[in-house]
């Protein structure tokens, strides 16, 4: 390589941007430059859409940009296009998700490396646009990556990381990267913005090597199988999901010494833990009352921590485990709701409870509902769940139902 | 270390969206200049904006990330250290699509926390429409005509960089001139509107506003429902049918039952007014009207009721008769009175008010067409007190 080859480029350098957390998605669409962009309205999650829309316009990213009929078709364009190996992006949030669902649910089997922004949102009836994740965690159990984000850098960051998980042959599944309504898809704050240079190292073409749907590589997608090939196909689908916390982890590394940002698990961020005592666990953007809530409680002196969860599927149950029954007490809160399940809990405070079952130590878990519909969980809401987590850490037994906090009887 | 700045803009829908995007996004990038942090953000749930319906944004600047944190992953800041009213009819009270009730304009201004509002009014006029408040606050008007610049096509005409340049000088915690003047030269790359800044921030003038000043009235509320009273199955009242209007001994008529709990007329920012004795009675008004707002009269003429009138001027559009509906600036009136009584209890009278209201025409503006043009406006509202510019 000649010197000139080399040399540093003026542009080689972060820029700063005040930029919400969809248009920090956009941004990372077109740094990783996604070849094909699929797109039907539906607020919170249609602001991207309209950045996208406006950095094509603008001449600055250079893809193939559908405005579908609807969230089904949406989704089937993105997959089709993934399938032949283009870098496909798509998106929704709510009901709009939930119309996409035969796509969705078909999609992991394909093994089609399709990166999705969930701007979670209340499923309507009634009409509602605030945050609330049942509407991502429906998809839960389908073989999609599902990974939460707390903030516009992260959503850029983890759009970059969704791509190279994905895009691994041990992978190629798809992500849904859920970035939470109003908090995240409609408020600005300042965003490094890598220079593509920087994303070029981290993340490699997409390849479907033997999978590309081409003439040149003559294969049908997805025939009719009865019960003498679906287990195999199924299997073979978990064992890619098994491969993706591997990739995640190697994945976050090599990010980490590119980018210079990503400390500790992939999986989960901890704050405050060290020598805690009483831990709430969430996840998005409810961590920023939460980690007011910590810091007060610290200066009073009292060992409190925030663990928020990442990555949720896959759902790293040994870290969580591990780490999780060293505490003296701890609460989940959920932006969800999961009727009729054990302990009238949230899905995640169940999913931290059977994470916790192997380990030697089971602190009490308490299980929190709140922020349905976008509800703003208050720094009193927090102080209310500390407190009640303190009460069964202190009377050393698991409630066996679930307190919601902060709804008007 | 410090704390976070709370800036709440507040402002009429569509037509001053991009304006209020525009100040709050040039108070973080003006603030990021002097060393702080923040967030940019809308009033989530006042989206679908509405033409005209009250909207907020919001910036939040602090020292740091802990600082922020605080105010973060919520819809509001529960108080505001400036609140700026980007329609001086604004003042009136705002009802959004996001809440329930009306909120004064000054709703969150803390104690000495500041209003800022752009008008071609006095600021003791201005005063009158506000809320009281339990505790003193401060006043800063920026001379001008309410600018409805627009959403899609943003017409500009200085009032983004002329509050900027005034946030400088009523909240010097926020961000000092020169980083505001380096934030819209580097943002807007235009000199003119560099001079437009330091010329706001050199002419704003700030009045206290005691707690006995102010409109007294008590703005309409409503308690929420817990979900053990609620109805259930996601289902409300739907609205019953009205009844007839009585005046003295008249009965006739037909008043349409109307929503309590959501008026509308703070949208409004004219108001039609009604000459009976030139009406037709042709029922286009009425018929036209896209909020129901008119009560047919006992004497089939049709009245507008100002409570959920959003003053669109359909009925002044679709109306045949010449002078018959006339909009009205909305800075005229002081209540929601109906026109029809008063026409009924004191004609001669009615139409010497009449002819005085009518003559108040209301004055937007949608961007500049000529250098000077904001001079002679400021001149022209001041008549005679002599006008003083700013920039262009």
């Amino acid at each position: 390589m000649d010197a000139e080859a080399t040399a540093v480029q003026p542009a080689e350098v972060e820029q700063e941007a005040l930029i919400s957390g969809s248009e920090a998605v956009a941004v990372a669409t077109k740094l990783v430059d996604v070849d094909v962009l699929t797109a039907y309205p539906i607020r919170p999650y249609d602001t991207l859409m309209q950045y996208v829309a406006k950095q094509i316009a603008d001449g600055e990213q250079d893809a193939e940009y559908i405005v579908a009929e609807s969230e089904h078709s949406q989704f089937e364009i993105a997959k089709h296009a993934s399938a032949v190996g283009a870098r496909a992006m798509c998106g929704s949030s709510g009901v709009g998700w939930c119309y996409a669902f035969e796509a969705i649910a078909v999609t992991p089997a394909l093994r089609l490396p399709l990166i999705a922004m969930v701007g979670n949102r209340a499923l309507d009836d009634p009409g509602a646009f605030g945050t609330e994740h049942n509407d991502a965690l429906a998809a839960r159990d389908l073989g999609w990556l599902h990974v939460w984000v707390d903030t516009a850098q992260e959503a850029l960051d983890t759009t970059l990381m969704a791509y190279r998980v994905a895009e691994d042959h041990r992978v190629f599944l798809p992500v849904a990267i859920s970035t939470d309504g109003a908090f995240l898809t409609h408020s600005q704050s300042l965003v490094k913005v890598p220079p593509r240079s920087w994303v070029d190292r981290f993340l490699p073409k997409y390849d479907r090597g033997n999978m590309v749907f081409h003439p040149d590589n003559p294969i049908t997608i997805a025939p009719q199988v009865n019960e003498d090939w679906l287990m195999e196909i199924r299997m073979q689908t978990d064992q890619a999901m098994r491969h993706a916390s591997g990739v995640i982890e190697e994945a976050w590394k090599e990010f980490r010494g590119i980018f210079g940002r990503g400390e500790g698990s992939p999986f989960f961020e901890e704050y405050y833990t060290d020598d805690a005592e009483i831990v709430l666990v969430g996840m998005g953007t409810l961590s920023m009352p939460v980690r007011v809530v910590v810091r007060k409680l610290r200066e009073q002196g009292q060992k409190v921590g925030f663990v928020r969860i990442r990555w949720f599927r896959p759902f790293d149950h040994e870290g969580l485990g591990r780490v999780l029954s060293r505490f003296q007490g701890i609460g989940v809160i959920d932006r969800d709701f999961s009727m009729g399940a054990p302990f009238n809990s949230g899905v995640v405070a169940n999913e931290i409870r059977a994470a916790l079952y192997p380990q030697d130590r089971r602190p009490p878990v308490v299980g929190f509902i709140g922020g349905l519909g976008g509800r703003e969980v208050t720094i009193p809401n927090v102080r209310e769940m500390f407190d009640l987590t303190r009460k069964a850490a202190e009377s050393g037994k698991s409630p066996t139902d679930t307190v919601w906090i902060g709804v008007r009887a | 270390m410090g704390r976070a700045v709370s800036v709440e803009i507040v402002y009429r829908g569509i037509y001053q969206k991009t304006l209020a995007k525009n100040i709050s996004r040039g108070v973080v990038l003006a603030a990021r200049r002097d060393g702080k942090i923040g967030i940019a953000f809308g009033r989530y749930g006042d989206s679908p904006e509405r033409n005209g319906v009250p909207a907020k944004n919001f910036a939040i600047v602090a020292p740091n990330q802990d600082e922020l944190e605080l105010s973060m992953a919520q819809y509001e800041p529960q108080e505001t250290d400036v609140t700026i009213s980007v329609d001086d009819m604004l003042c009136k009270g705002v009802e959004s699509w996001a809440w329930y009730g009306l909120q004064p304009i000054n709703q969150k201004v803390k104690e000495n926390g500041i209003l800022v509002v752009t008008s071609t009014l006095p600021a003791d006029e201005i005063v009158k429409f506000c809320h009281r408040k339990p505790y003193p606050y401060r006043l800063a008007v920026i001379p001008g005509i309410p600018s409805f610049s627009g959403l899609w096509v943003y017409k500009n005409d200085h009032t983004d960089v002329r509050i900027l340049g005034a946030l400088a000088k009523v909240c010097p915690d926020l961000v000092g001139l020169d980083a505001m003047l380096r934030a819209v030269k580097e943002e807007w790359k235009d000199d003119l509107k560099v001079v437009s800044a330091r010329r706001s921030y050199e002419q704003t003038e700030i009045r206290v506003v005691n707690p006995d000043e102010g409109n007294p009235e008590i703005p309409y509320s409503f308690d929420l429902p817990g979900w053990t009273t609620m109805r259930e199955g996601v289902a409300v009242d739907a609205m019953v049918l009205g009844e007839p209007v009585t005046f003295g001994d008249q009965v006739g008529g037909y008043r349409p039952a109307r929503n309590p709990y959501f008026k509308k007329f703070s949208t409004r920012t004219m108001r039609p007014v009604v000459d009976f004795d030139k009406c037709v009675k042709c029922t286009l008004c009425w018929l036209q009207c896209p909020d129901s707002c008119f009560d047919v009269t006992p004497d089939q003429t049709y009245d507008v009721n100002a409570e959920a009138c959003c003053g669109c001027g359909v009925c002044a559009a679709v109306c045949p008769v010449d002078a018959c509906i006339t909009m009205v600036n909305e800075a005229a009136f002081t209540d929601h009175k109906s026109q029809w009584e008063r026409y009924k209890t004191d004609k001669q009278e009615y139409a010497t008010w009449l002819r005085q209201v009518t003559s108040q025409q209301p004055e937007r503006s949608h961007g500049f067409r000529y250098r000077g043009q904001y001079q002679e406006q400021i001149a022209k509202s001041r008549a005679g007190s002599g006008g003083e510019g700013g920039g262009e």
